[in-house]
């Protein structure tokens, strides 16, 4: 008895202690009270518009916790509280768990639909239920070469065979010779189109490396390894912001001088960007092809518009460098870009 | 439960009386002691749960798209379940899956043979798959856990690897134009539409497999191999219980229903994603287990794989129409798992207390 009451003492000092230091010892920057207060600075109003509250689905091949679909889904949201419209999300990567969920949004009478083709074949029957339902479809992100066929409105996203010609040319601009391109997603067509995009413009060498992107120190061992072994690679794309990271510490460790370069875009891009540890990046502005989705949506539905003339909307590629690296850090902080 | 079952009271001079296996239970006792009832009051709650919280779940078409749902998983759960009434797990079910629609789509794309030369080559491969996976654990009287861990990281990279090789992408190429596939669709991914509700081929296939499943394990000799190579191998063994034969069959029972999937996969979207499958086979296992199945082999039942399947699809869905962020999806998913399985627990024990 005498030895449990110790105990139960012992952590009562703990927590006490604990918490007295969290009080004493608080932070003037950054943190939890910075972005409430950040938020409260950018305290957002109602719905812009008097329309009739209607309803929106999103249907996407994201994973779980995946950052990029993240910054999709905010501005979305940030569009449906300007339209007064309800949204509504969901996800899978398995391309007939993802058409079930487009189903349910069918079962639900939804008055718009957003969807990725990223599995087009697998979505095909699914959106053709919609629009026979006469539930206006929007594509976004992947499938522009489909979207059109499958009877959606629109397309909103970016053409990854020209997002890697862009980077072939800024290669070139900035006098590279040999580069490698890192593909961390096996069977990501659209990975393999960035590429293939990128070695055609590229006027030196570019080679290929597969790497295991749910697994981090993987990925970065393998580029060591890589540019331990071919010491005139001068130029490492990434194509996916969070390995444009991994791709830093595995030329630090590797001693090499290879200028790293990345698709996509977050916070630590923009402060390695400033940081002179990255070259450029390439961003399809995420937040766009939420945003543009639910707004085209809203505006089909208010007045009967279409956007694009039967041609995809793009919303990149845009090529960041370290002079605009700094306004834009700020707005990855909050998760808009 | 005690205070209402009236006690037995052993007549003398009979002397079967004291025979256990010769005493009559009553009708509710049967009920008690089958394996699927606490899946069953499991799926009433979920159901009554969802019915209130989403106002679209009851409506006849979400019903069709919930039933879908539940056929998918429904269909490789009930021989898992058979699998783990055998004592065994099958690790490898999930990209089974996906390489039987690889299979059959690569083999007629590249042969320009009629799909169904294409089909039944799949049947082939997954059958044999099947075999290699219960030779395997025969022979080497390694766990099955790794065997079949072995074979699902084999099958992984085999679909990615094959597929780039044979069609240069990650995905096959078409076959819809190809001779057989409008019947062979027929069978593996028709739909017809009754009063409102979409009910689609599926649902028929996993209602024949439950069927057929329930009568081997009640019905047949074979049935109660399986229960006996769950219960006890060895003593399965020495009353002359041909236990490998009888695992190899398990195992070559998953090929079968993998390649009912895989099927359907291909006929319904007629291009296959080679990446696909991976975590699967867990689904599958939750769905048997939630049925009741017991993760230490011997006890289980076909029917209850279907109400665990039922389970997942209505919650899958459930959580799409009560509208609520996908991101909670699989917590509800492993506090859904764990529920089951108490109650499950505690009904077998309440049922065995009653006897």
């Amino acid at each position: 008895m005498a030895r449990v009451r110790t105990g139960v003492r012992a952590v009562g000092a703990v927590l006490a202690a604990v918490l007295g230091a969290s009080l004493a010892g608080c932070s003037s920057t950054g943190g939890k009270r910075a972005e409430e207060r950040a938020e409260q600075a950018a305290a957002q109003g109602g719905s812009a518009v008097n329309t009739p509250r209607w309803t929106i689905g999103m249907v996407t091949h994201s994973g779980d916790g995946d950052t990029f679909w993240d910054i999709v889904q905010s501005g979305a949201e940030q569009a449906a509280a300007k339209d007064n419209i309800k949204f509504l999300y969901a996800h899978s990567d398995e391309g007939q768990q993802q058409a079930q969920l487009v189903d349910s949004y069918i079962d639900k009478k939804v008055d718009g639909l957003i969807v990725t083709l990223a599995k087009p074949d697998a979505m095909k029957a699914a959106v053709a239920r919609a629009t026979k339902a006469g539930i206006p479809v929007i594509t976004v992100n992947s499938g522009s070469a489909e979207s059109k066929k499958f009877g959606a409105l629109t397309h909103i996203g970016q053409d990854e065979t020209i997002a890697g010609e862009a980077v072939g040319d800024e290669l070139d601009k900035r006098g590279r010779k040999n580069a490698l391109c890192v593909l961390h997603e096996q069977g990501n067509v659209g990975h393999e189109q960035r590429c293939a995009g990128a070695r055609k413009t590229f006027d030196g060498e570019m080679q290929n490396l597969y790497v295991d992107g749910t697994n981090m120190p993987d990925v970065q061992a393998s580029i060591e390894a890589k540019l331990q072994s071919a010491k005139d690679i001068d130029a490492v794309v990434t194509l996916g912001a969070p390995f444009a990271d991994a791709a830093v510490k595995a030329k630090e460790q590797a001693a090499s001088k290879a200028e790293i370069d990345t698709f996509d875009l977050n916070a630590k891009v923009a402060s390695a960007l400033q940081a002179d540890a990255l070259g450029f990046a390439v961003d399809q502005q995420p937040y766009l092809q939420g945003y543009e989705a639910v707004d085209l949506l809203w505006l089909h539905k208010y007045n009967a518009d279409v956007l694009g003339g039967g041609k995809p909307v793009l919303t990149g590629p845009q090529i960041i460098t370290k002079q605009d690296a700094a306004e834009l850090e700020e707005y990855t902080k909050r998760g808009t870009r | 439960m005690t205070a209402t079952a009236p006690a037995q009271a052993p007549t003398p001079g009979r002397k079967t009386a004291d025979d256990e296996r010769l005493l009559k239970t009553s009708p509710l006792r049967k009920v008690l002691r089958r394996p699927e009832l606490g899946a069953v009051v499991g799926a009433v709650a979920v159901f009554l749960f969802f019915a209130v919280a989403a106002d679209s779940f009851l409506r006849a078409s979400s019903f069709g798209t919930v039933l879908y749902a539940a056929s998918t998983i429904g269909i490789m759960a009930v021989p898992v379940a058979l699998l783990m009434i055998g004592g065994e797990f099958d690790l490898s079910a999930g990209v089974l899956v996906t390489s039987s629609a690889l299979v059959s789509s690569m083999f007629s794309y590249q042969m320009t043979a009629n799909v169904w030369v294409g089909v039944l080559v799949s049947l082939l491969v997954t059958l044999a798959i099947g075999v290699f996976n219960g030779f395997m654990l025969t022979r080497t009287k390694l766990p099955s856990f790794i065997i079949t861990l072995g074979t699902f990281l084999m099958l992984t990279g085999l679909n990615l690897g094959l597929t780039k090789m044979i069609s240069g992408t990650v995905s096959t190429k078409t076959i819809g134009d190809m001779e057989g596939f409008e019947s062979a669709r027929k069978v593996f991914a028709s739909q017809v539409t009754i009063g409102g509700v979409n009910l689609k081929v599926t649902i028929l296939w996993w209602v024949a497999l439950v069927g057929i499943a329930t009568w081997i394990l009640l019905r047949t000799r074979a049935g109660n191999w399986i229960f006996a190579v769950g219960g006890e191998a060895d003593a399965a063994r020495a009353v002359g219980v041909p236990v490998n034969k009888t695992r190899i069959g398990l195992y070559m029972g998953v090929g079968f229903a993998a390649w009912v999937s895989g099927q359907h996969l291909l006929f319904s979207f007629d291009v296959v994603q080679s990446g696909e499958g991976v975590g699967s086979e867990l689904i599958y296992i939750i769905a048997a287990v939630i049925g009741g199945c017991l993760i230490t082999g011997g006890y289980g039942s076909a029917i209850g794989s279907a109400v665990g399947a039922f389970i997942f699809g209505m919650t899958s869905k459930g959580i799409v129409y009560a509208e609520w962020d996908p991101d909670w999806f699989k917590f509800f998913l492993g506090a859904m798992l764990l529920l089951a399985t108490l109650l499950n627990a505690w009904v077998r024990k309440r049922a065995e207390a009653t006897k």
